[in-house]
């Protein structure tokens, strides 16, 4: 089977609708079958790996430390765009430090998070080859 | 007549926050909750809105939520209130009616 | 089925995880991997004692092939291997282990 071109485009803040977590679930199932898979954050979506996320208070699953996990799943790619961060107030510094390591290079750990402009997305959206917005 | 008005939307997706702030009248109270306490936050493209009608109305954000979106009380807009479910159900209380922006 | 240890009743799914994940304790690997004739030695435990900690720090159960790479990584080349964790858990490494380990089944695992 041919590599394709995965995108995962998250919109949404989590928790107050199920769709962060129906994406990353089909993220972490889509990942077994190998794929070349992006994921971006826009909008709402920023907020989805926000640091310090607490959920004790609202009786629902902290799903936030399972990003942490998608380098394991070779998922090294995770595009945020500068123009969402900055509508919200927000900076690099407020989301988790993702990261993979890199088992060529003795495993040293590498930064997941890309921050690139609208302009830049759009270029990297347009190289897709599949599409999936949530 | 005074009214609570609640908002579950993130301002940033929907237009509940605006059209609640537009059509609150002096007095009233507004809860931020969910997806809404989003609103709660300083130096967002809505902060300017928020901070704008607390002149006439009081603002609260229920503390649980802005805490699972991983936002700081410390950052919130000067003047709005953290309450907890406890307060939330006070608030109720204390209006007259609890209007729901959905 | 539920199943009892320690004296208590513990809930399952009807694939035999366990409802209450937070409520799992090691005597529950033992009396589960007995019902299904599994004897649990310590490289068994190693492999169980693993998917706790990558469970408590990720909030799931990695696929098959994570957990193999991670293993490799953590106990070493000659265990982070599919012969090696296939030995141990013959119904799976995933779904086996996950299961005595007190975690859901293995997302994406089918």
């Amino acid at each position: 089977m041919a590599t394709k071109k995965f995108m995962f485009i998250n919109r949404k803040a989590p928790y107050g609708t199920v769709y962060a977590l129906e994406s990353l679930e089909v993220v972490l199932i889509g990942a077994a079958f190998e794929q070349d898979v992006s994921l971006a954050f826009i909008g709402d979506g920023v907020y989805q790996i926000a640091k310090g996320q607490s959920t004790d208070g609202i009786g629902m699953k902290n799903f936030s430390p399972t990003y942490k996990a998608l380098g394991d799943y070779e998922i090294t790619k995770l595009y945020v765009e500068k123009e969402s961060l900055e509508a919200r107030g927000l900076t690099l510094d407020d989301l988790m430090p993702l990261v993979w390591e890199d088992e060529d290079d003795d495993y040293a750990e590498k930064p997941s998070i890309r921050l690139v402009s609208s302009a830049e997305l759009a270029e990297v959206f347009d190289d897709q080859d599949v599409v999936l917005s949530f | 007549m005074s009214t609570l008005h609640t908002v579950n939307k993130s301002p940033f997706e929907r237009d509940s926050l605006s059209s609640c702030i537009r059509l609150a009248a002096k007095g009233h109270s507004i809860l931020l909750i969910e997806d809404g306490a989003l609103g709660a936050m300083a130096g967002t493209d809505h902060s300017d809105m928020v901070a704008g009608v607390m002149k006439d109305v009081s603002v609260y954000v229920l503390g649980p939520d802005l805490a699972a979106r991983g936002m700081s009380e410390d950052r919130i807009i000067d003047g709005i209130q953290v309450v907890d479910y406890s307060g939330f159900v006070e608030l109720t209380a204390k209006h007259d009616t609890c209007q729901s922006w959905l | 089925m539920p199943f009892e240890a320690n004296g208590k009743t513990f809930e399952t799914d009807e694939e035999g995880y366990m409802v209450d994940l937070g409520s799992w304790e090691p005597e529950c690997a033992t009396v589960m991997a007995a019902l299904e004739d599994q004897p649990l030695t310590e490289a068994h435990w190693e492999v169980l004692n693993f998917l706790r900690e990558y469970y408590d720090e990720y909030q799931i159960a990695p696929a098959v092939r994570v957990l193999t790479k991670a293993i490799g990584k953590k106990l070493g080349k000659d265990k982070g291997n599919s012969k090696y964790l296939y030995e141990l858990f013959p119904y799976g490494p995933g779904k086996q282990a996950c299961k005595y380990a007190g975690l859901p089944k293995p997302t994406g695992c089918v």
